[in-house]
């Protein structure tokens, strides 16, 4: 009896200190993995063993759970102007459409742990789900009478978050753009805010205040003094220093953002970051399910995993970092691209800046400042570029190419695995039931009218 | 003064039967919160869009406000005003509705919406106030018309290509604003 009693005892303090938060960056992963009630969905693996991160309080509910996704995703779903936001599920005139599809929580559409009946994007519905609510659509719009529901979510279609570039008006103002623009040109990011606010005089290698008894103290003060950091007069210690403003030789997490903070952000938000944003241990190409380098496996993931310890250049984070550990087909592919041919142009100097394409240009794409919108800024977080494909057409895709050719594009699965190396064989219908809806509604013949009466075709 | 009122009316919920004869009835309180609404977009619409855009003329309204650097109509501040109100759980609901909605998601959904919209429009000094059970849940709704209070909202629904009515004139009624207050706490 006695050894039952102290055995329970032990096994509860085992299964405590386990269950202890701050043992976390101690505790090896596996240990917290026995916890897991079946296999995470690709965008939470990473921080899975962090059960607080959703399950935040043991007998929260639903509510406690609904609060911690929003925790993560309100920033974006903000920016995306959510098409479907919690509030239009609360108000009391749509309850017969909450009885069809509970949407006023995540987890009715994503539920977690259920790799059974998951499938892209987190989505834990059978696909149709549209027709729960637009079992109507056809009424309104005939092009879609005989659609199937579970096409409404296609590629250019539309989307049940982000539709910035899936409706009606932007597609018939953008119907008629050529395939690739005049002048294709990605904008270049401004300075952090930080260094135009507080302009400090340029520093040259003399001018460094790193301790002298660093080892290969001449090699990094050599690497700095050519970068954008010594030209605004960042300082070794401005990075080099602990929470006490004590030099520290290692970087700690968050000095960078104390000048790049919009990039810290994104970053901590990303797949890249988020482990570290929990205060988990950086993430690793060895931990990730997507294919990897097996010599990068080891490597861990903060802002110089990217962009080097001192000899910054956003050049080579841009792509060349990404292949260092990034081995699946389309990463592997973009090196024989067309986009890729025009990158290695701009970095020769052989045709003008912005006209190449790497792989932030797409995933980590400059913007438009949401705090200042004349300043343009990098976008850290890949994940609000990845996936829908349709996140990338405004940020990236239009910035060289047409919306039609862009649609087609982004359809086409065979492209995206070949990193879009030949024209698109997909294409998407969106612009022409536009165009169809726009015309019955100004009562005129379609645009095409003239030129299918002359062929005698029905478009 | 809104917040007050919405912490008085969820406050009543937990008060004896006593102190709740002391609070606000949802009908005054409807009342009282569509004043605030009527004002807010009132004195937003003369003193903001119709004095920048018409008078002065340095800046246009636009619906596609988040495209451009202009201002967002009228309706669309009250709407996203609405929206935030739901997203706060307030203890009340409200919305901007038509039977003539440019955006098909603003038409009449519930047998009480149709029926205040349709007596506002014939009744335009008059409010519809009605209880309705939604989602196995009971509400005190109220319908407000809604009057075109400038010519900007006039030429706006008879010139968009998707308002399925197109003869408006100013002081018509077109649409009614209406307020939620659910009764069962």
């Amino acid at each position: 009896m006695t050894a039952w009693i102290l055995g329970s005892i032990a096994a509860a303090a085992a299964l405590g200190a386990l269950m202890w938060r701050p043992s976390l960056a101690e505790t090896a992963p596996l240990d917290r993995a026995i916890f897991l009630p079946g296999v995470t969905t690709d965008g939470h693996y990473q921080i899975e063993i962090d059960c607080d991160a959703c399950h935040t309080r043991g007998f929260g509910g639903r509510e406690a759970m609904q609060n911690a996704c929003m925790d993560c995703h309100a920033t974006e779903l903000a920016r995306v102007d959510d098409s479907h936001p919690r509030s239009k599920f609360t108000d009391p005139r749509n309850a017969d459409r909450v009885a069809l599809l509970d949407a006023r929580e995540c987890v009715a559409c994503h539920q977690e742990h259920r790799p059974e009946i998951t499938t892209t994007m987190g989505l834990s519905l059978p696909t149709d789900y549209c027709y729960r609510c637009h079992a109507d659509v056809g009424e309104e719009r005939p092009t879609h009478r005989d659609l199937p529901f579970d096409s409404c979510a296609n590629v250019g279609c539309h989307n049940f978050h982000d539709n910035r570039a899936l409706y009606e008006e932007f597609f018939v103002e953008h119907r008629d753009e050529p395939d690739l623009r005049p002048v294709a040109k990605i904008r270049w990011a401004d300075l952090p805010r930080s260094v135009e606010s507080e302009r400090r005089p340029a520093l040259g290698p003399d001018d460094h205040d790193a301790p002298s008894t660093l080892p290969e103290l001449d090699r990094w003060v050599a690497d700095w003094a050519g970068t954008t950091h010594a030209l605004a007069g960042t300082q070794c210690s401005d990075c080099h220093r602990d929470a006490s403003g004590a030099w520290s030789d290692a970087v700690p997490v968050g000095n960078c953002g104390t000048c790049h903070e919009l990039e810290q952000e994104g970053f901590l938000a990303s797949r890249h970051g988020m482990r570290l944003a929990r205060s988990l241990p950086p993430m690793r190409p060895g931990l990730a399910r997507a294919p990897m380098r097996p010599e990068a496996a080891e490597e861990t993931l903060d802002c110089s995993a990217c962009h080097g310890a001192h000899d910054f250049d956003p050049r080579e984070a841009a792509a060349e970092a990404c292949l260092g550990c990034h081995s699946d087909d389309h990463s592997l592919a973009w090196e024989g691209s067309q986009h890729a041919a025009l990158w290695r142009e701009e970095l020769a100097g052989e045709t003008r800046a912005g006209s190449g394409v790497s792989c932030a240009t797409c995933h980590l794409p400059r913007g438009a400042d949401p705090r200042r919108r004349s300043r343009s800024v990098v976008f850290h977080n890949q994940n609000d570029f990845l996936r829908p494909r349709e996140k990338m057409i405004r940020s990236s895709c239009m910035e060289c190419h047409g919306l039609a050719f862009t649609l087609d594009a982004l359809a086409d699965p065979q492209l995206v695995e070949t990193n879009y190396d030949s024209p698109p064989r997909a294409h998407v219908d969106s612009i022409h039931y536009a165009t169809v809806l726009r015309w019955a509604l100004e009562e005129r013949d379609p645009p095409w009218a003239d030129e299918s009466a002359s062929k005698g075709t029905d478009p | 003064m809104v917040l007050a009122m919405v912490t008085t009316w969820t406050l009543s919920g937990c008060l004896s039967s006593e102190e709740k004869s002391t609070l606000i009835a949802p009908r005054t309180m409807a009342d009282a919160l569509h004043a605030v609404m009527e004002s807010d977009r009132t004195v937003y619409t003369r003193q903001v869009v119709n004095r920048l855009t018409k008078e002065y003329e340095v800046i246009d309204a636009s619906e596609h406000w988040k495209e451009e650097p202009t201002l967002p109509l009228p309706s669309q501040m009250f709407r996203m005003g609405a929206e935030r109100v739901a997203a706060q759980d307030a203890g009340f609901t409200y919305s901007l509705l038509s039977s003539w909605p440019i955006n098909k998601q603003n038409r009449p959904r519930t047998e009480t919406e149709t029926a205040g919209l349709l007596f506002v429009a014939e009744n335009e000094d008059q409010n519809f106030y009605a209880e309705e059970t939604l989602g196995g849940l009971r509400y005190f709704t109220a319908v407000y018309a809604d009057k075109a209070v400038s010519p900007a909202c006039v030429s706006c629904h008879n010139e968009h290509r998707d308002s399925p009515r197109t003869d408006f004139s100013l002081g018509d009624v077109m649409g009614g604003v209406v307020i939620r207050i659910p009764l069962d706490q």
